[in-house]
């Protein structure tokens, strides 16, 4: 884990720059990491997924899987992978500030 | 203490097992045991991998399930239409309302092929297969018969899924049935996964992806697959790439029993059952507990796992039953042999919070895990005689607890997950 500076705000990240303490998120954090992540703009859909990602991990303790997030979200897979390009759920928890989805075993 | 009634649904390996084991704790005077299947088939699931290659039959792996029961146990073939947990009672499809005092969800998974866009369209069980049902098993055994070179792709679409090694036995053993019947070099063999790796445990994943490799198996990672094309023969992923097939062997979606989803307040949005990772009792209410493959527990759906938890979870029922503090004692304990062709297969053992190490189970002079042996085909093997005969009934393995043994593991630091 190390500090970095994002949308000049010191905050804890990961090896792969998820951030470690969901509660150091701001919305200037998430749209600076969508630019590094090839997202220019983030649009009134990427937020309704980015909120719900929140909300859910702040209520489950774990981020939603793809899965969980097309059938829950409101937004179909399909439009996920337009929004998110790669892999959905885990760049809209890195934008989202919270920690990588952890894969089932 | 007034007669308890005790409601298991499903009469699968967690269901029976659960059941044998609390008919033997309390006298018919003290319980009255129930357990609902919609079918009378049990089917030694392991055996299903054997199947497509000629190596197993599907009669051999099945059993009626009112008979692995002990007695005084109630077996009712019925569909649960839905659970009232607030009422403490359930509907069965035939109009019976059971009530109860304690009810343990063991209805395991439901595949979900339909799920994923073309998959059960033209070509399914044509072209495209699944060995994870008896019926898909047999129809696979016939079309890799007839099966004389091509692109043979196997894809898992995404997890959770029963038993996580068996598409990589799968890719294993064809490798080695295309060896055998003198066809290999006319087959390319294709592995696709959502992972980012062959397997979720780093130190697994790595010698997993090793022994792909020395099989001459590609990989493909990160694949998510959206649409099947199974006339035209192609795998198509959410992210635009497309994989070419004349065989497609798919592990489809899993998501829980369909009554679960019509039992309010029971399951999450797949189907699956939230429960407490030490005890199995449900947060849904104290009187609910779950195990096997219908829970959320982050571990490996697996008859291993089921049954180290119905130990816990047979304690635990009791310990409701008798208003007293439950025991937190499950720690994730997993294993499994993992087929690797050639007559070897290596074994994997785990929990919560060790990933699979090298070394040898149970202790330093057992069988060799991560890596591959005649030993543990053998293991394999036998397990099923072990299964019908020493798993359902109940009784104990000796040497084999629910606790993750240590002593003979060469403890290599565990990665950060």
């Amino acid at each position: 884990m190390t500090a970095t500076l994002i949308a000049d705000t010191s905050v804890d990240v990961d090896a792969e720059g998820f951030l470690t303490h969901a509660d150091q998120w701001s919305e200037q954090i998430a749209e600076q990491i969508a630019r590094e992540n090839g997202i220019p703009e983030l649009t009134e859909r990427h937020w309704l997924v980015v909120k719900f990602m929140r909300d859910r991990y702040f209520t489950t303790g774990t981020a939603p899987s793809i899965r969980s997030l097309g059938k829950e979200s409101g937004v179909p897979i399909k439009e996920l992978y337009q929004l998110f390009p790669k892999g959905p759920a885990k760049l809209a928890a890195k934008i989202g500030g919270i920690p990588k989805p952890r894969g089932c075993i | 203490m007034a007669r308890k009634q005790i409601v298991i649904l499903g009469g699968g390996t967690g269901g029976t097992m659960t059941a044998n084991r609390l008919r033997r704790r309390f006298d018919a005077d003290e319980a009255e045991i129930h357990v609902v299947d919609r079918d009378n088939r049990h089917v030694y699931q392991p055996g299903l991998l054997f199947v497509p290659f000629g190596l197993a039959q599907v009669e051999e792996i099945v059993r009626p399930r009112g008979r692995q029961l002990r007695d005084g146990v109630l077996f009712h073939e019925n569909e649960v239409e839905a659970v009232w947990i607030e009422r403490d009672e359930l509907l069965l499809d035939d109009g019976t309302m059971l009530p109860y005092d304690a009810l343990v969800v063991a209805t395991g998974v439901r595949l979900q092929p339909e799920e994923t866009e073309g998959l059960t369209g033209p070509g399914w069980n044509e072209r495209v297969f699944t060995f994870y049902s008896p019926e898909g098993a047999d129809a696979l055994r016939a079309a890799l018969e007839r099966f004389d070179g091509g692109r043979l792709v196997v894809n898992l679409v995404d997890m959770p899924i029963k038993c996580p090694v068996a598409p990589l036995e799968f890719a294993f053993l064809a490798d080695w049935y295309l060896r055998e019947r003198g066809i290999r070099n006319r087959v390319e063999l294709v592995y696709s996964t959502p992972l980012d790796g062959a397997f979720t445990k780093p130190i697994a994943s790595e010698h997993l992806a090793g022994l792909l490799n020395e099989k001459d198996v590609e990989l493909v990672t990160e694949f998510n697959a959206g649409e099947v094309d199974g006339v035209g023969g192609k795998l198509s992923s959410y992210d635009g790439r497309e994989l070419d097939f004349d065989l497609l062997v798919t592990v489809p979606l899993h998501g829980g029993a369909a009554y679960v989803e019509r039992s309010p307040g029971l399951g999450d949005a797949l189907g699956f059952v939230p429960t407490n990772k030490q005890t199995l009792q449900t947060p849904a209410k104290p009187n609910v507990f779950a195990l096997g493959d219908a829970t959320d527990l982050p571990t490996s759906k697996a008859g291993s796992v089921t049954h180290f938890e119905a130990e816990v979870l047979t304690e635990n029922v009791a310990r409701f039953l008798a208003d007293k503090e439950l025991d937190a004692s499950y720690d994730g304990h997993a294993n499994c042999f993992i087929e690797t062709g050639f007559h070897k297969a290596l074994l994997i053992d785990f929990n919560y919070e060790t990933e699979p190490l090298p070394g040898h189970f149970p202790t330093a002079f057992g069988l060799p895990l991560l890596r591959e042996s005649r030993l543990n085909h053998l293991g394999k093997l036998m397990f099923q005689w072990v299964y019908w005969h020493a798993l359902l009934p109940g009784r104990e393995i000796p040497g084999i607890g629910p606790a993750m043994p240590t002593a003979g593991k060469t403890h290599v630091p565990a990665h950060a997950s």
